[in-house]
């Protein structure tokens, strides 16, 4: 039964297509960003000083929970990511549903916040790495990147794909805009009356 | 008579988020402060930290952009193109708004597990007037989301209310 559904989709143009393409991705996209930078967390052990001949070494943990920017991070790619699944389920099994004016609009409207959302989310965590990688001489904070390489790496990756889930999230925020002025075949299989041409 | 009142209140909105901005902006890049420590003395200005750049930048392009829409006439075909330019607008001030944000907390609050102590103590001026700017910043952003709801509700017309 799935399988036709998604054959329904998949015959009802080219841009129903693309759209789920995006939004495919976008998914993909925060939900790996949220995955990597949630189970980001590297344990090391420093030598910290010498007492007589012995070494003291102590046990430092570098976790993401220790930043509220990353942990802002974590949370806001998953709420976009469960975003972007509903609107895919939508758009799979949803399709004989009429889309009248308002169900476009908050679709639309849902799709604007989410991509400030996670545009503010990949912000913060980036500009906090940055912290984290260069330090800062005027406040005298060290940077912590030399020593927690693993997390440093796990953390980049996050980033880059938060901001690939802001581009692709961006183009369907687009598209959906669009779609409120102009209604094209994506929106509903059965004509509807209330929308002028 | 409604357009006339609607056209007000974009104005009334836009302008509103313009002199946000432009608070933001100033209060952003005037603050600055000295403080001694012994022997060493410590100049904080905004500008040693990327993200108060960033908010700096991005406040800016918001507030010249608000001030040419202002003077945008009615009948322009180019308010489509205001829709899509309000929503990147938007998206520029949440993300400079929550990136000065979460620098500055760590830097009221410092990072103990980091090792980066909180610099609020030393210089306490500063720090005000930086989360003044901050303030002012929320203000633009939620001006904005009005604006940017209200743009698309005037320009698009979702719900199909104009019969032409």
């Amino acid at each position: 039964m799935a399988v036709s559904k998604l054959a329904l989709v998949a015959s009802s143009g080219k841009s129903c297509k693309i759209l789920l393409g995006l939004r495919l991705l976008a998914f993909s996209a925060t939900l790996s960003a949220a995955i990597v930078m949630g189970l980001n967390k590297e344990t090391k052990t420093f030598v910290v000083g010498k007492v007589g001949n012995t070494p003291v070494k102590a046990t430092f943990t570098a976790e993401f929970q220790h930043t509220p920017a990353f942990v802002f991070f974590v949370v806001a790619n998953a709420m976009v990511s469960f975003h972007n699944l509903l609107m895919i389920a939508l758009q799979i099994f949803g399709g004989k549903m009429e889309f009248t004016g308002f169900r476009l609009l908050s679709v639309a409207i849902l799709d604007m916040l989410n991509v400030s959302l996670v545009s503010a989310a990949a912000n913060a965590a980036a500009f906090m790495a940055e912290v984290g990688k260069n330090g800062n001489k005027h406040a005298r904070w060290n940077k912590i990147c030399d020593r927690f390489t693993t997390y440093c790496d796990h953390g980049a990756g996050a980033l880059i794909a938060a901001f690939a889930g802001v581009i692709f999230m961006v183009i369907i925020s687009a598209v959906t805009i669009s779609r409120l002025v102009q209604p094209n075949k994506c929106c509903s299989t059965a004509a509807s009356p209330s929308v002028a041409p | 008579m409604v357009k006339l009142t609607q056209r007000l209140g974009g104005l009334v909105l836009r302008f509103a988020a313009f002199c946000a901005a432009l608070g933001a902006f100033i209060a952003m890049i005037t603050s600055r402060e000295r403080s001694s420590f012994f022997v060493l003395s410590l100049v904080a200005k905004y500008s040693d930290l990327a993200a108060f750049k960033y908010f700096v930048i991005a406040n800016a392009i918001v507030t010249v952009y608000s001030f040419l829409v202002l003077f945008l006439p009615k009948e322009s075909l180019l308010w489509k193109f205001v829709v899509v330019l309000d929503l990147m607008v938007t998206m520029l001030l949440t993300s400079s708004l929550s990136a000065a944000v979460a620098v500055a907390q760590v830097g009221k609050r410092g990072n103990a597990n980091a090792g980066w102590l909180p610099i609020c103590g030393q210089v306490p001026r500063f720090c005000d007037q930086i989360t003044g700017a901050l303030i002012a910043g929320l203000v633009a952003l939620v001006l904005y989301v009005f604006l940017l709801i209200f743009s698309i509700h005037y320009v698009v017309d979702p719900f199909l209310l104009r019969k032409s």
